[in-house]
């Protein structure tokens, strides 16, 4: 099976769900999420048996913009489909949240009006993804980016009766759209520059002697404005807290990782495109250097005083983003070739173990929403007592975002350390480490909020209801996280 | 599955099954037990004439050629294997684990009477025993870090929830960002160990090879082995990275007390002997003087803070952290008496100080509060536990016929080994250090005198003498000492061959 039948599963998919909701009266919407759910888990299943293809065939030729035969593609794909499956699961739980603030004032209608298409949105998105992840091709890069984005438009804005969320959709849109001409405007630099869009041939390019380097150097940082906004690099950061703050619970979570990694993937396919030609690899490093030193920075000094859980998830991400960059700005120089691990290896691991940790504190979150109001770390006060269950995964998410060694999350600091003293990075290093203790604490402060603080007097004790498929979802996560602690090999055997 | 791979996992399994649902107390004995007779076993399996001098290497009870479980490995990137192996340190560390887990698990308080959750209290317990034990077997470089790091949340959670005190959580935290700093520094250490040497694998002894055949330069090494002194010392609280243990020991519940300073603390110790000085001793020979002064700073000042103190538990928070220095000293003396000895102190002072934690901490629990001015007189209505405190106060200033006598008696003796008539700043070290000795008696006495002789306080709750499962765990911790200390070559037959072969190995001899 060809690997871009798995996008047009997905669609179809998406476009069954949507019509379901449309035309069959179902009592519970809620189906759609376990049809979706189902389906996604079907594909994933698919993608360990596609085939690679043949770079020469006709039908390669025709998908020239497609990279199919690419490892790298797969395992984004994975991250995509993965992200998505977990996020509708979140969904089924967050689903009276969402039927509350879409409640139609016609009446007659359906109760559960507004919640068929909250399951059928992120398979589009989803779609989108998995292409971006094959994406090869300017013009491609571009359809695939704007499908994910105008999908996650309607989707930060989707509680249309609270003002959080339609504040989160403008901030959004705006702010996406200014990136999108950035990047756009960069397209077109690169494509004069070069006179191609396909990426192949633009490294082509750029590598010979006849490049404009001033051109194609602003290409690069017209380019690198709309992919750090995507990212979450500073300083194109400021949308995240807020959107993050106001977007339904499960997809802040998407946005957060399924979103970030497939942005990681585009940015790397077009800077090591100037990585990987002699006159630019200085200076793209320094500009990656600089960017990354920023956004480690700001992203965990300003975690530090949060006390929202969802803006400090927002911070938190940004900090991740960081150490991600730090990797990108860590390539091998060619003065400095050695026995490395490839650069592109770490940044899809990390990404990896960032989905599996990340989706944990989500789900958790997500589960606790519709029992505990708000989402002020006050609000966990007492919850190890009251659902030690939850607590304990998110302690093991915690732990893991945090970095403590028998977690997935460390290997993935371990691998960009260990990268950024081959490169002699040192000043990317010492605020890599300086990061990464100020992360101790702010993470440790949700564990701390739930294990030490009590709830107060009066407050609600019983038990939290978790839906059995969000348990399951849950028990996944947390013994992947701890067994690729023990054993990396098994998530960096995926990578390729 | 081999014998070793058994002890790591046993408490960590126990833990897991108290999490779904074992009952905490039964459970975490039955583990602790077993652990500590698997640990006796292997340590008479162990071969001591197996290892030749300049042959250093591990037992590793997997058979024929077995050396561990190949975890991960990927181009550019060492390879990692699940590895835990004997030679002469880390048996007498492992016996050390495993009798203090058994007795800290054996003092807790049952689960009625816990505040909180037992199964948090249990679990906390073991997974603190585990990670020392897991990073005492490990010959593993990634996995020798990574255990350590297992202590690190339940610490933090066992002091937040359990611990004494108004000031606990701000304990908790201190010690937690403390040990995440220091771990963190000790991380960047190593992995510049590894790029440093261009190593292919995590695994030590390979590492030490590579690190023979091809040194670094002396100022390489100087530059590595700075931050792992520093990264290793804060987990051993070495002056002036010290402030975190006194508190800490002073609020955190009795078994994590004892687990961490007994137990926990000798990791940074292990990693110098063990990591630091054999694969950068140049490094560790152009820091010696840097090395000297610090312990000389943990002995005389902070033995004079001790002095000072009015509580007992802090007091012995900061003996415990005085005592660091006699280690420190031993290993900085760069002989081999001077090495052995280390070694023995370490186990010595870990018996004697979780002894006396346990001991605190049941008059802590009788009395509420531990301030020498409240308290006076307790041998005339507790006369058992006056009677185990002498001891253990007469182990901990290190009288002969304990194990501490022993240990520090070559520690003292490895500083004026190599001798020759002019004082080197070595042989000042330790005739500073030698006061120290005088220092511990004062603080000691007089804790004992304050404490249990005198006039009965006034005002004070009647309360009952230690109970069996108070008794039997200290009589465990006194008894070990006390057959340590009347037949030290016990020890000291595991250390000798050992130390003989990896000082050889470290100093290119």
């Amino acid at each position: 099976m060809p690997v871009y039948f798995l996008e047009v599963i997905v669609v179809c998919l998406g476009l069954v769900m949507l019509l379901t909701d449309a035309f069959i009266n179902i009592r519970d919407k809620r189906t759609i999420g376990y049809f979706g759910v189902l389906g996604l888990l079907v594909v994933i299943g698919l993608l360990f048996n596609v085939e690679t293809g043949n770079a020469d065939s006709a039908e390669s030729v025709f998908w020239k913009f497609y990279a199919a035969g690419d490892g790298k593609a797969l395992f984004f794909k994975g991250i995509a489909l993965v992200s998505t499956l977990i996020v509708l699961i979140m969904g089924i739980d967050f689903a009276p949240i969402v039927v509350e603030q879409t409640a139609a004032p016609e009446k007659g209608a359906h109760p559960q009006a507004g919640l068929g298409e909250f399951f059928a949105l992120p398979m589009f998105a989803c779609a989108g993804l998995m292409w971006m992840a094959s994406a090869n091709h300017l013009v491609s890069i571009f359809v695939s980016l704007e499908t994910v984005t105008i999908t996650f438009y309607i989707m930060v804005a989707y509680l249309r009766r609270n003002v959080g969320s339609l504040e989160a959709g403008v901030k959004y849109l705006i702010l996406g759209a200014l990136s999108t001409g950035f990047l756009v405007y960069g397209m077109t630099w690169l494509y004069g520059m070069t006179g191609t869009m396909e990426l192949p041939e633009i490294g082509k390019a750029l590598a010979s002697d006849s490049i404009n380097q001033t051109g194609a150097l602003f290409a690069f940082a017209l380019i690198l404005v709309g992919m750090g906004f995507k990212v979450g690099a500073v300083p194109f950061h400021n949308w995240i807290p807020d959107v993050y703050q106001g977007a339904p619970t499960p997809i802040t979570a998407f946005l957060s990782v399924a979103s970030k990694s497939a942005g990681f993937i585009v940015f790397m396919r077009i800077a090591s495109l100037y990585m990987g030609s002699g006159a630019f690899t200085g200076k793209v490093t320094m500009i990656l250097t600089i960017l990354a030193i920023l956004t480690l920075i700001v992203g965990n000094l300003v975690a530090l005083p949060q006390t929202n859980f969802k803006r400090l998830l927002a911070y938190s991400s940004i900090a991740h983003a960081g150490f991600l960059l730090m990797a990108m700005a860590c390539a091998p120089r060619d003065s400095l070739k050695g026995d490395t691990i490839s650069v592109f290896n770490v940044v899809a691991f990390y990404l990896g173990a960032y989905l599996l940790m990340t989706m944990l504190a989500f789900l958790v979150m997500s589960a606790l929403r519709t029992t505990i109001s708000g989402e002020g770390l006050k609000s966990y006060a007492g919850l190890a007592k009251r659902s030690p269950f939850l607590a304990i995964a998110m302690l093991i998410s915690m732990a893991s975002l945090a970095g403590i060694p028998l977690t997935a999350g460390f290997f993935g600091k371990l691998f960009v350390f260990k990268l950024a003293f081959e490169q002699q990075q040192w000043l990317l290093l010492a605020v890599g480490i300086i990061g990464a203790c100020a992360g101790f604490y702010y993470y440790l402060k949700i564990a701390a909020s739930m294990f030490l603080s009590e709830a107060p007097v009066g407050s609600d004790t019983s038990a939290i209801r978790v839906s059995p498929a969000a348990v399951m979802a849950m028990v996944f996560l947390m013994i992947a996280i701890v067994v690729i602690g023990v054993n990396p090999s098994m998530l960096m055997n995926l990578v390729g | 599955m081999t014998i070793l791979e058994i002890i790591v996992l046993l408490p960590i399994l126990a833990a897991l099954g108290i999490a779904f649902g074992a009952p905490a107390r039964a459970t975490s004995l039955l583990a602790a037990g077993a652990t500590a007779v698997a640990s006796l076993v292997t340590a008479c399996q162990f071969n001591v004439n197996r290892e030749g001098v300049g042959n250093f290497s591990f037992q590793y009870f997997g058979g024929e050629g077995f050396a561990g479980r190949k975890l991960f490995s990927v181009e550019g990137f060492p390879e990692i294997s699940l590895a835990f192996g004997l030679d002469g340190i880390s048996l007498v560390l492992m016996i050390l684990t495993a009798i203090v887990l058994l007795a800290a698990i054996w003092i807790s308080p049952s689960e009625g009477a816990i505040k909180g959750s037992s199964k948090i209290y249990y679990g906390s317990c073991l997974l603190i025993g585990a990670g020392a034990m897991g990073a005492f077997l490990s010959t593993d470089l990634f996995f020798l870090y990574a255990f350590h790091e297992l202590a690190l949340i339940p610490t933090f959670l066992m002091i937040g929830l359990f611990g004494f005190g108004e000031n606990r959580v701000n304990t908790a935290w201190t010690i937690t960002i403390y040990l995440g700093v220091g771990s963190m520094i000790l991380l960047l250490g190593l992995i510049a160990t590894i790029t440093g040497l261009n190593a292919t694998t995590f695994d030590i002894p390979s590492l030490i090879a590579t690190a023979k055949d091809a040194g670094l330069e002396r100022s390489a090494q100087m530059w590595i082995y700075l931050p792992l002194l520093i990264g290793f010392g804060i987990l051993v609280s070495l002056f002036p990275f010290h402030s975190w243990a006194p508190n800490a020991y002073a609020d955190a519940p009795t078994p994590v007390a004892m687990l961490h300073a007994g137990v926990l603390k000798k990791f940074g110790l292990y990693g110098l002997i063990r990591v630091a000085n054999p694969l950068l001793p140049e490094g560790a020979d152009a820091l010696t003087n840097v090395i000297l002064i610090l312990l000389v700073g943990n002995i005389i000042i902070l033995g004079l803070v001790t002095i000072a103190q009015k509580r007992l538990d802090k007091m012995l928070g900061y003996s415990s952290v005085m005592h660091m220095g006699y280690i420190f000293l031993g290993i900085a003396s760069g002989t081999y008496i001077g090495t052995v000895g280390a070694v023995m102190l370490m186990f010595a002072h870990g018996i004697s100080i979780a002894l006396l934690f346990a001991l605190s901490g049941a008059l802590r629990d009788r009395y509420g509060s531990l301030e020498f001015d409240k308290l006076g007189g307790l041998a005339k209505v507790i006369p058992a536990a006056g009677l185990l405190f002498g001891f253990a106060a007469f182990a901990s200033i290190g009288l002969p016929g304990f194990t501490n006598f022993a240990a520090e008696v070559m520690v003292f003796f490895g500083g004026f080994k190599d001798f020759d008539g002019t004082f080197q700043p070595l042989q000042w070290a330790t005739i500073l250090a030698l006061w120290g000795v005088v220092i511990s008696a004062v603080y000691m006495l007089r804790a004992f005198r304050n404490v249990f002789k005198g006039e009965l306080a006034a005002k004070l709750p009647t309360v009952n003498d230690l109970t069996l499962n108070e008794k039997l765990p200290v009589l465990l911790l006194l008894g070990t000492l006390l057959v340590t200390g009347f037949i030290p070559g016990i020890l000291i037959q595991y250390l000798r061959p050992c130390l003989e072969g990896l000082m050889v190995v470290a100093t290119g001899g």
